[in-house]
């Protein structure tokens, strides 16, 4: 049985590149190579790494279509800030107060995911792109239209405008509608977006490779066959969907984190954010966890790199979706990378040669 | 012969219609503990039908279905499988993009537990427990010749193996029951005579009892000890396997007259 530390090499190396990344990263950066532009993106690359990480729990491996991935991030987001607004005077301690942050914006987000999936996931076909889709957007207007204030009498919510919350003047506005919350703290940096990528990565791998994870994809590979050997099948969907909401959660967390304010944009968490997602997770290969982180990457850091490029600059990221797309999907390449990958040259190496 | 005499399986006036198609029509069936027993009939007469609502893929329209002292009728293909029916498809239904060793694994999933944090963090339990459940899978992969395919993907196994593998993972969630949908279908000869085999070692090891669908005559000749004949719907006969086969209706309904 050598199949154990197979799995544990596959890991190893999708752990090892992101902390060599990380490394080489920080080196580059001490040294003065690394642009403020670049500097800027460190954050956003780990809330993409982790939202198409997340979402391919959901597209790739439990085999649903999720299009408001950015909706669950967009409540992470809020709930994660929400906290740390209120409690930023009560825990000085910032890694501690982040560090609940993060769990609150993953507990609210999970929460949704779950009875949003509840009703949803019971249905078979395509229902759950349709909910997703329109609850992304419903959640994204809601907070936009949304007051929250916190006096000595406790919290005033209103959906009409601040005058509406009727504060007392030792109140303060925390969710302050369309410009949503202002003056968080920047608890964000790129040594604990990294951190919680690492996370992330460490939860998906390993559910996927545990009990419950071959439940899931079970219910993936056939639905019908899976409940006829006594698998839940609604648990494991409803399971597979929370976690990856949470988890969309947390990437919204580190981003409301990264600036000191947080708005429920279209930009920020509009649907074009959620397809945006699906497309790091389709490029990165369905159900490949490494592909997703390394499509995330790439397809963000590109438009920077090719600013300076201008005109040619969307036709050059055309052709790099395009080619990733081959790389990923055509049944040619994919035989040939099976026949030229390192764990075939490894095993030719030894002088066998299993598939 | 071991047969005990209290009836597994007890099915009585099981019907279900399709629009105005009546597929299954005041089905009867009674199947004895360690019995291996046919269910024939010719294209069409309803008899995968039959498999989809004895395991709740189908509600009847009417009718019981006992196994043992429990009515399971109506119940959801989860649970009937959790109280002692497993079964196979006729268009094979694999995970294929799993590996073989987890298509077992799958099968064992409500028999050895851990908790979804155990798993994550690979907390003593998982490790103790994986290495349980791999043993076990690799135990069923013997029998069934695939313990040097363990690490395929299901997908990618001939199409023989594709079957064998099926009836595997049936056997990993330990049914008292066994109910398999043209095991031989797409075999070639060498192939079912290895099969028919496996199926007798399987219920005298495992102590199985097996209803079985299946058009090839050589094999329910040399295997079924008894059989039901359906057509169009209805039983036509049941009893003992030479009594039914060279009965004139059974030949006359499998040759077609009109
Ligand atoms: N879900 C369904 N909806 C409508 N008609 C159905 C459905 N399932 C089965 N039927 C019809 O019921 C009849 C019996 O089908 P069934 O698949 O049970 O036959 P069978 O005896 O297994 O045949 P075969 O030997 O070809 O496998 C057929 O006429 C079929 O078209
Ligand atoms: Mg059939």
């Amino acid at each position: 049985m050598e199949k154990i530390p197979k799995i544990w090499r596959e890991n190893l190396i999708t752990y090892g590149m992101v902390i060599i990344a990380y490394a080489v990263m920080q080196i580059l950066i001490s040294f003065g190579l690394v642009s403020r532009l670049v500097q800027g993106l460190l954050v956003p690359l780990c809330i993409y790494v982790i939202l198409a990480v997340s979402l391919n729990l959901t597209v790739g491996i439990l085999g649903e279509l999720s299009l408001g991935h950015a909706g669950f991030m967009c409540l992470g987001a809020f709930a994660g800030a929400f906290f740390s607004k209120v409690t930023v005077d009560a825990i000085t301690f910032s890694p501690v107060r982040f560090f609940l942050a993060i769990l609150i914006g993953a507990a609210v987000a999970g929460l949704f995911g779950f009875l949003i999936g509840m009703p949803v996931l019971r249905f078979r076909g395509d229902y759950l792109a349709i909910v997703t889709l329109a609850f992304g957007e419903i959640i994204k207007n809601v907070i936009n239209a949304l007051f929250v204030g916190l006096d000595s009498n406790g919290v005033h919510f209103s959906l009409s405008d601040r005058a509406a919350l009727g504060l007392l003047d030792d109140g303060d506005v925390i969710i302050n509608g369309a410009q949503g919350i202002i003056g968080t703290p920047q608890d964000s940096n790129f040594t604990v977006g990294v951190l919680l990528v690492l996370l992330t990565l460490f939860i998906v791998m390993n559910l996927i490779r545990s009990r419950d994870g071959r439940a899931i994809m079970s219910i993936r590979d056939n639905l019908i066959a899976s409940e006829s050997i006594g698998i839940h099948v609604t648990k494991y969907k409803l399971m597979a969907f929370s976690i990856s909401a949470a988890l969309a959660g947390v990437a919204g967390v580190l981003y409301s984190h990264n600036l000191n304010s947080v708005a429920a944009s279209p930009r920020a968490f509009g649907y074009n954010m959620s397809i945006m997602i699906l497309v790091f997770v389709v490029l990165g290969g369905i159900g490949n966890i490494r592909g997703s982180m390394i499509a995330a990457i790439v397809l963000t850091l590109l438009p920077e790199m090719l600013r300076g490029l201008d005109r040619y600059r969307m036709l050059i990221y055309a052709i790099v979706l395009i080619v990733m797309m081959l790389f990923n999907w055509s049944p040619k390449i994919l035989e040939w990378r099976e026949r030229h990958s390192l764990r075939e040259l490894a095993g030719r190496l030894r002088g066998r040669s299993k598939v | 012969m071991t047969q005990d005499m209290t009836p597994l399986l007890n099915v009585t006036n099981l019907s279900i219609s399709f629009g105005g198609l009546r597929a299954v029509d005041d089905f009867d069936i009674t199947v004895k503990k360690g019995q291996l027993y046919g269910l024939i009939g010719p294209n069409g007469a309803g008899k995968t039908t039959v498999f989809n609502l004895l395991t709740g893929v189908y509600r009847p329209d009417v009718g019981k279905i006992f196994l043992e002292d429990e009515n399971i009728t109506n119940m959801k293909t989860m649970d009937i499988n959790k109280a002692g029916v497993g079964r196979t498809f006729q268009n094979i239904r694999l995970f294929k993009k799993l590996t073989v060793l987890d298509n077992v694994k799958v099968g064992l999933h409500n028999r050895f537990h851990y908790s979804t944090l155990e798993g994550i963090f690979r907390l003593p339990r998982y490790r103790s427990i994986e290495k349980i459940m791999n043993e076990e899978a690799y135990k069923l992969l013997k029998v069934f010749d695939l313990e040097n395919e363990a690490d395929y993907l299901a997908g990618n196994l001939p199409y023989g193996k594709q079957r064998k593998l099926e009836i595997a993972r049936t056997l990993a969630t330990n049914p008292k029951l066994l109910l398999l949908d043209e095991p031989a279908a797409g075999m070639n000869p060498n192939e079912t005579k290895d099969l028919m085999k496996t199926i007798r070692f399987v219920r005298d090891e495992f102590d199985m009892t097996i209803l079985l669908i299946e058009h090839d005559m050589k094999l329910v000749a040399g295997i079924c000890e008894e059989l039901t004949v359906l057509n169009f719907g209805k039983v036509l006969m049941s009893g003992e396997t030479n009594a039914v086969l060279n009965d004139s209706r059974v030949i006359t309904a499998y040759l077609g007259e009109d």
